[in-house]
């Protein structure tokens, strides 16, 4: 069995499998559209969990949650499913390839075989579409790899079940209704108001104010850690803002494209200005990461050095806070 | 982020001839997508936490040589699992496991829950029972 599907390779699995499902169901929606609409940009720093023994930094909200707030407001029907049986799991997806729905899948990433060994964790929120079977083999489409692959159905069955946080349960979801126009902008202003919010949010771990709370943690870590911890938690730190689905300059980089996109659509100029300076934000994210890793890189002991940082940080909050705001008041 | 600025560093990606997607802006400053073989900050990174990871396996197979824990203990560090996730894979409560990480306790469970374990961590019984680690 195999469906007629698409793949196109982008640079976030949840937004790219969105994209991918949407435009496969007659929808051309790109993916930084997906990711503004669906309030991508996010920071929440959570110092009561940790992950791989150091503190959890997310640059994004909930899995699932930038499909379905994209969902809600371009006024599309996502069918989601969970099974506690895996027969049933299996069952549910076979009957979908029969019938020729491609699904998005919710899975851990690591047991996924085609992933180099360096980036196999206990991570739990990736995604990928399946697009057909054979008779060893699952055909999936994973956004994040520039080509379609394989796995065999025990591999698959057993990335469906990973267990841990945001265990997927077999998770699988899919496009049941898409209407053939959509209010494009209208949802781009309720998304964009959704990021303004939560990015500006009164919190001290969430937005702007989580950031400023992390770069005073940061001065703290040397002295109160060590340096080899605080080491492997800056580490931690780029490898959660670049590497697990992107997050710091990526993400930037894909939210400047979508106002891009949008003030093109919404026919604002002001946007466009807004997108240039989301772009030299994400600049500033990236040179963050090249400080921090030469720290870790070269085992450095001074204490000054985490202070640099900490400022770095402090300066990128700065001007999301300021941008954050002129966004508010550009759309209103 | 420039298109002729999309790092090309050598890294984990291309190692597995692999490249990702990221956004860059073109010459007229206009968003588009451009690939990308790896950068070297996420590099380091990621090789400082894997190597964090082997140091921790080198301390859990000491320790298991000296018998001071289980195997169970070992191969939890060698999957890159923690306590909450092995608890997880093998659905017992987080005490139950970690009273497995003792060596007495270790003895005498039984194959069915040594069964659990070996699953979880794609191995046979006989190899968590029998602990050589090469």
């Amino acid at each position: 069995m195999e469906t007629n599907f698409t793949h196109h390779q982008s640079a976030h699995c949840e937004n790219g499998v969105a994209s991918n499902l949407l435009k496969h169901n007659g929808l051309n929606i790109s993916e930084p559209m997906i990711f503004g609409i669906g309030s991508g940009l996010f920071f929440v720093y959570l110092p009561f969990l940790k992950v791989n023994y150091a503190p959890a930094i997310s640059y994004r909200p909930m899995p699932g949650q930038i499909f379905n707030k994209a969902a809600k407001r371009l006024g599309l029907k996502i069918k989601r499913q969970k099974f506690s049986s895996e027969a049933n799991a299996i069952k549910a997806l076979d009957e979908n390839l029969k019938n020729n729905i491609p699904s998005g899948l919710q899975v851990g990433v690591y047991n996924l075989t085609y992933f180099p060994d360096e980036y196999r964790f206990h991570f739990n929120a990736h995604n990928l579409v399946v697009y057909g079977k054979t008779e060893t083999d699952y055909l999936i489409s994973d956004p994040v790899m520039e080509n379609v692959t394989t796995l065999t159905h025990a591999e698959l069955n057993k990335v469906r079940f990973a267990k841990g946080a945001f265990a997927p349960r077999g998770q699988i979801y899919y496009p049941i209704q898409v209407p053939a126009n959509v209010d494009l902008k209208g949802a781009i202003i309720k998304g964009i108001k959704n990021t303004c919010r939560d990015m500006l949010a009164p919190m001290p771990i969430i937005g702007v104010r989580g950031m400023r709370l992390v770069a005073k943690l940061i001065k703290k870590w040397p002295v109160k850690e060590g340096t080899k911890k605080a080491n492997h938690y800056l580490a931690q730190v780029v490898r959660m803002q670049e590497e697990i689905g992107t997050g710091g300059g990526g993400f930037r980089f894909i939210y400047a494209a979508f106002l891009q996109e949008a003030a093109v659509v919404l026919g604002n100029d002001e946007l466009q200005t807004l997108s240039l300076e989301m772009t030299a934000i994400g600049d500033l994210w990236r040179d963050f990461a090249v400080e921090a890793s030469r720290v870790y890189k070269n085992r450095s002991t001074k204490v000054d050095v985490y202070n640099m940082l900490s400022d770095n940080l402090l300066v990128i909050a700065d001007r999301e806070e300021a941008f954050f705001k002129k966004l508010k008041k550009a759309i209103s | 982020m420039k298109k002729e600025e999309v790092p090309q560093d050598k890294g984990n990606l291309s190692n597995k001839n692999m490249k990702e997607l990221v956004y860059a802006t073109d010459e007229n400053g206009n968003y588009t997508t451009a690939l990308s073989t790896g950068w070297e900050p996420k590099t380091i990174a990621l090789s400082n936490s894997i190597e964090e990871i082997g140091e921790r396996i080198a301390i859990a197979k000491a320790k298991v040589e000296n018998n001071e824990v289980s195997p169970i203990f070992y191969y939890m560090e060698f999957c890159r699992m923690d306590l909450g996730v092995l608890s997880s894979y093998v659905g017992m409560w987080q005490w139950r496991v970690k009273r497995h990480f003792k060596p007495k306790v270790f003895a005498g469970l039984s194959d069915s829950i040594l069964k659990k374990y070996a699953d979880s961590f794609n191995i046979t019984i006989d190899e968590l029972k029998n602990f050589k680690t090469n």
